[in-house]
């Protein structure tokens, strides 16, 4: 029953939602328009955009409350964020999750690393930026980048 | 008339409300953790997303992995049709009683069930197994709390439980309705999978049960099966209530009777839902070899039930 | 003409017709023959069970057709319904042998198997009409025999062939000799071995008499019936047999058990206290929660089969306990109930059961396996056996719409209705009783969905399973006729009433079930709709599928996702075991599994591991406890008695001097 203490005396925790971003372009972004899922797919990175997108989903800046989810299963997804450089390991992998997803499927490459393999370019075990693989709807800049950045390009896709 | 007009209301009726409940309970979860939450309109935005994406089915998986979210959704269909949600004046409700009612969603989850075996994969072999192992010990529990309302009722007809609870209030505040009560509820959260025995919205296969099987559906397949899971929620909950609470429920025919049954179950549906999505966020989930112990501990209080019902008759 | 003195006659001529065509003619004719002679045999009999349901009886004594005692023949309307049964069984196994044993002339198609069959359907059509002991016993007997000559066809295959055919020859004559002494008792006791002369004497015995008869004929059919603890014959008896016998036997042969029970304890004894039921409805319990669980365990699938026929026996042997009880407590309404719910239960068994086993058996013949663990991805090369055994896996679960559950649901509706006005000890048996029915219900789905899950969906899991072919045009269509039949009993199960009315009225109370396919109880207020039911199903489904279809986008055929990894073999799957695990540790104190891990290692250093065995096996827990310390003692009172037989000519003598001395004595004192 503390339990329900705590509840009350913390209230609300979620941030005010900022503006509403301006929203991606394209005929696949209409469809998904209200509700987007979103499965992670975790190509090689450093964690770093882990974290972060672990906050973006937390209570102080609740992706959810924009009709943003995260799912398990790439077949219940209607976009794959991928995030760090594309390892020689994760890239049959990925690809195979983008071809397991429905269509219409959008890719969001998160980070530095997503967008141009940022401070690991060149390394041995590194095969690529993720637009090799997958294409690529939306960038989200940043080593890593802030949930609220992380949040407005997914709200970009969702429309709310 | 009006008793068609109640088997084809009810089904069109659970099928709006029941996303919305789901909405609902998400809401008082988000509420509660410090979260703001979708809104209550939310699932309904995800199934009409869904409903536009291809469906997709594994190279491997014959005719039933196809067939299985429309039979799903057929039987949560007719039991609605049967139930006594807003009325008891169902033209189908007396074709089939409680007993009938039980196997038709025995015969959903069966279905689901196949269809997770016909992908070949093995997530889905184990969210079927640990589906048919809990589905076999609530069986016993279901039946003798369908045996202590109808031995109050003299039936095993729904609308005899629910008119006899209306016409002989005192009897609901026994001690063997109290411990069906009790001894259902918990049937009811192992049967639509919700906690203590099943977390809906974990990412961990590992600990999947219902979320197991359904992990190869895609597009309006997963449409289909997400309506059908919100679909058996609602239904459990609204029978729930009315075999315990049945006030409100039209016992005539008479629109004014109908409105006021439609309006008394939306009641009962977000009250049981905002305490069910509560307990949700204060309970953990029970390990999955605890529980029979927990089903078990059901069926003793089914148990009790019938007995007092025999004792203190 | 009496169509019942017709239509048995005609069966038996058939029957032997086709017996005398098994050893004259060759091979490549042989089994579809005999198939076809059997079958019209079977037609014959159904038609003489269907004239006794709707009134017709016939009396008839034959004296001179066996010396002693004559032959005596009494057909009613309980013996119809058994005949009945065993008919229609007959003539789907007959058209299914026909295809099934196949035209080399060896094993299932030889002279031996082939003139058993005809017997063995013949004799399985005597019992029920029988009228007397002495030919009831004959007809038993005669069962008994042909059905170990079938069971032992394949006796080439294995030791496991023989073994099971020296425990089913063993337990059966064992309960022969209890029947045996059973009726011989009652027949002494009431002067005169017509069933005529015991039903008018019985109810003048003392109670301890017909306490006693009760006891050893109750168990002897029962084990006949597979009920436990006299059941470890089943398993093994009907998953080494061919699967033809193997459908006669389970559908058909222990159906007779109940039958003698029923026909005992009902009309020739005319009813009995409340222990005698209470036993029998406890049995029945036991023998329904032991035979499920073993058969959601069980990955040899006949010998999933057959568990499964144990568990029926115990959930209709409940059913007839139960309108014993009610008879003895005075409710004769919900005593009709509960034995119309047992005799229907016992039809609608035989109708999905014998469909399983057609099922299993061209897929054994098709893949050469009875394990599920090896099975798989018989969808696709095999679609109509896997329609087939869909359906009978629906019923057979005692899922809606199927027929299984019509009977379930009705055998509910007795035991729910019993508590208003029941004594103290209805009032304890009765929530017990629905308690099993529902866990039996419950754990029956899961081993169903094993069965069906496992072995015919997904990906074949060894190169057997890759390589199946579809079943011949003889299996199919006798397939195809036993999925009518349990869709008629599914869809219109009040075709029975009037029959079941006539029969349930030795216990009185009226006809217990009305209508045809909307069930509607008299007695209790309960109605049930099986056609609403399935009517609005597949209208449901069928609407929303076609739907989907027409307004969704086209369906896309992919990979299995598979979390990134490489493609996806079998070995991903599921297997039979797999699925049962988790029952298996719900239950672990009733089964009592056995692990064995066996590690070897390399010669050259004992740190270095070269294999691991890991072997898990579910015993027979009851075989273990009980028969395991019996046969031991067997054998060793075996061994100490061969000192008797020590090889001198002079013991054996003194021991006949010594015999002739006693028998003289005894002969001059009396």
């Amino acid at each position: 029953m503390s339990l329900i203490g705590k509840i009350c005396n913390t209230g609300r925790v979620a941030e005010p939602a900022p503006p509403t971003p301006e929203r991606a372009k394209g005929e696949a972004v209409e469809r998904v328009s209200g509700s987007v899922q979103v499965r992670h797919v975790d190509a090689g990175s450093c964690n770093g955009c882990e974290i972060e997108i672990g906050q973006a989903f937390s209570p102080v800046y609740d992706a959810e409350r924009y009709g943003i989810r995260l799912v398990a299963s790439p077949r219940h997804a209607d976009a794959l964020v991928v995030t760090g450089p594309v390892t020689r390991n994760m890239a049959d992998a990925l690809r195979k999750t983008y071809e397991a997803a429905p269509r219409p499927c959008l890719v969001v490459a998160l980070g530095d690393c997503a967008r141009d393999c940022g401070m690991f370019a060149g390394g041995h075990g590194v095969a690529g930026p993720v637009s090799d693989f997958v294409p690529v709807d939306v960038e989200v800049p940043g080593c890593p980048p802030a949930p609220e950045a992380i949040v407005a390009a997914l709200r970009g896709l969702s429309g709310r | 008339m009006n008793g068609w007009a109640v088997a084809v209301g009810q089904p069109l009726l659970v099928v709006v409300l029941a996303p919305l409940l789901i909405g609902w309970m998400r809401l008082i979860r988000a509420r509660m953790e410090g979260r703001a939450g979708a809104g209550i309109g939310q699932p309904w935005r995800d199934l009409r997303k869904l409903a536009r994406k291809e469906p997709i089915s594994p190279a491997d998986a014959g005719w039933l992995f196809t067939a299985a979210p429309p039979v799903l959704v057929a039987t949560s269909l007719l039991i609605a049709a049967i139930a006594p949600l807003v009325a008891t004046t169902s033209a189908a409700g007396g074709s089939a009683d409680l007993i009938a009612v039980v196997g038709l969603l025995l015969l959903g989850t069966v279905a689901l069930a196949l269809a997770a075996l016909d992908t070949g994969t093995a997530f889905g072999g184990m969210g079927a197994s640990r589906e048919m192992t809990i589905a076999a010990l609530v069986e016993p529990t279901l039946l003798l709390a369908a045996f202590a309302l109808s031995a109050r009722a003299g039936s095993t007809s729904l609308a005899a439980i629910v008119n006899a609870g209306v016409h002989h209030p005192e009897r609901l505040v026994s001690p063997a309705s109290l411990l069906a009560a009790a001894a259902l509820a918990v049937a009811v959260l192992a049967d639509t999978g919700r906690m203590p025995v099943d977390n809906p919205a974990t990412h961990l296969e590992l600990t999947m049960v219902h979320e197991a099987m359904v992990l190869e559906y895609a597009g309006r397949d997963l449409a289909l099966v997400e309506l059908a899971a919100a679909m058996r929620l609602s239904l459990l909950l609204g029978l729930l209530a009315n075999l315990f609470a049945p006030w409100g429920v039209a016992t005539s025919t008479g629109w004014a009777g109908l409105l006021i049954g439609a309006a008394a179950l939306m009641v009962k549906l977000t009250l049981l839902g905002g305490v069910l999505a509560a307990g949700e966020v204060l309970l953990a989930k029970v390990r999955l070899f605890r529980v029979p112990e927990l089903l078990a501990g059901s069926f003793v209080l089914a148990l009790l039930a019938v007995t007092a019902s025999f004792v203190l008759a | 003409m009496n169509l019942v003195a017709g239509g048995l006659g005609a069966a038996i001529a058939a029957s032997g017709v086709s017996g005398l065509a098994a050893v004259v003619l060759p091979p490549r004719w042989r089994a579809g023959l005999v198939g076809i002679g059997t079958a019209a045999a079977g037609v014959a009999g159904a038609v003489a069970g269907g004239a006794a349901l709707s009134g017709q009886v016939w009396r008839s004594a034959l004296p001179g057709v066996l010396p002693l005692a004559g032959v005596r023949i009494e057909v009613d309307a309980l013996s119809g319904w058994f005949v009945l049964l065993v008919g229609g069984v007959a003539a789907l196994v007959g058209v299914y042998a026909a295809g099934y044993a196949g035209r080399t002339g060896a094993g299932a198609s030889s002279h031996t198997a082939l003139a058993a069959l005809p017997l063995f359907v013949a004799a399985m059509l005597v019992v029920p009409a029988a009228g007397s002991v002495s030919t009831l016993l004959l007809a038993w007997e005669l069962m008994a025999l042909s059905s170990l000559l079938l069971v032992m066809i394949e006796h080439t295959h294995g030791p496991a062939v023989r073994s099971a055919a020296r425990w089913y020859a063993a337990m059966t004559q064992a309960g022969f000799v209890v029947i045996l002494l059973a009726l011989v008792w009652v027949a002494a006791a009431c002067g005169g071995e017509s069933f005529a002369a015991i039903r008018d004497a019985a109810h003048g015995l003392p109670g301890t008499v017909r306490g006693g008869v009760f006891v050893l004929a109750a168990g002897g059919f029962a084990a006949k019936a597979g009920m436990v603890p006299a059941h470890p014959w089943l398993p093994r008896a009907h998953a080494e047999a061919p699967s033809h016998v193997s459908a006669l036997m389970s559908a058909a042969m222990v159906s007779l058990g109940v039958y003698g029970i029923i026909r005992l304890g009902f009309d020739l004894l005319g009813g009995g206290p409340a222990w005698w039921w209470i036993l029998l409805a406890a049995g029945g319990g036991l023998s329904a929660l032991y035979g499920i669980l073993q058969a959601a365990l069980a990955t040899d699938v006949k010998k999933l089969l057959a568990y499964s026929t144990v568990e029926n026996t115990g959930l209709i042997l409940l059913g007839v306990g139960a309108a014993g009880l009610f008879a003895d407590a005075g409710q004769p309404g919900l005593a009709a109930l509960a034995l119309a719910a047992a005799l229907l239960h016992t039809l609608n068994h035989a109708a999905f059961k014998s469909l399983l086993f057609f099922a299993a058996g061209a897929v054994v013949r098709a893949t050469g396996t009875r394990d599920l663990d090896a099975l798989g991805g018989l969808g696709r090369r095999m679609p109509a056996t896997t329609a087939m055994f869909a359906i009978a896996s629906l019923c057979a679960a005692a899922l809606p719409p199927g027929n299984g559950f019509v009977s379930e649901w009705l055998l509910l509706q007795s035991l729910i209705h019993a508590l208003p006005t029941a004594s103290d000890l209805n009032a304890i048996a009765a929530p017990v009783g629905v308690a099993v029915v529902a866990l039996t219900a419950g754990v029956g789905v899961a081993a169903y969905v094993k069965a069906f899950g496992t072995g015919f969906l997904a990906r074949p899991r060894s190169t057997a399973a890759k390589t199946a072919r579809e079943a011949g045009p003889a299996m199919l269509a006798a397939m195809a006729a036993a999925a009518l039949g349990c869709g008629l009993l599914a869809v219109a199960p009040g075709l029975t009433a009037p029959a079941l009315s006539r029969i349930t009225s030795v216990v009185g109370g009226g006809p217990p079930m009305a209508g045809t396919t909307r069930l509607r109880l008299p007695g209790v207020d309960a109605v049930y709709s099986p056609l609403l039911i399935i009517a609005g199903l597949a209208a449901l489904a069928g609407g929303i599928a076609a739907l989907a279809r027409v307004a969704g986008r086209p369906r896309r055929r992919a990979a299995a996702w598979g979390c990134g990894n490489g493609p996806q073999t079998a070995r991903t799957e599921y297997t039979a075991t797999s699925f049962a695990e988790p029952l298996q540790r719900v239950f672990d104190d009733v089964l009592r599994p056995e692990h064995d891990v066996e590690v070897s290692h390399y010669a050259e250093s004992a740190y270095l591991v070269e294999r691991v065995r890991f072997q898990t096996r579910v015993p027979d827990r009851i075989e273990t406890y009980l028969y395991t310390p019996l046969l031991a003692a067997g054998r060793k009172l075996g061994r100490a008695a061969r000192t008797l037989a020590n090889g001198s000519v002079h013991r054996y003598l003194a021991y006949g001097l010594i015999t002739l001395l006693i028998v003289l004595v005894a002969g001059v004192s009396r």
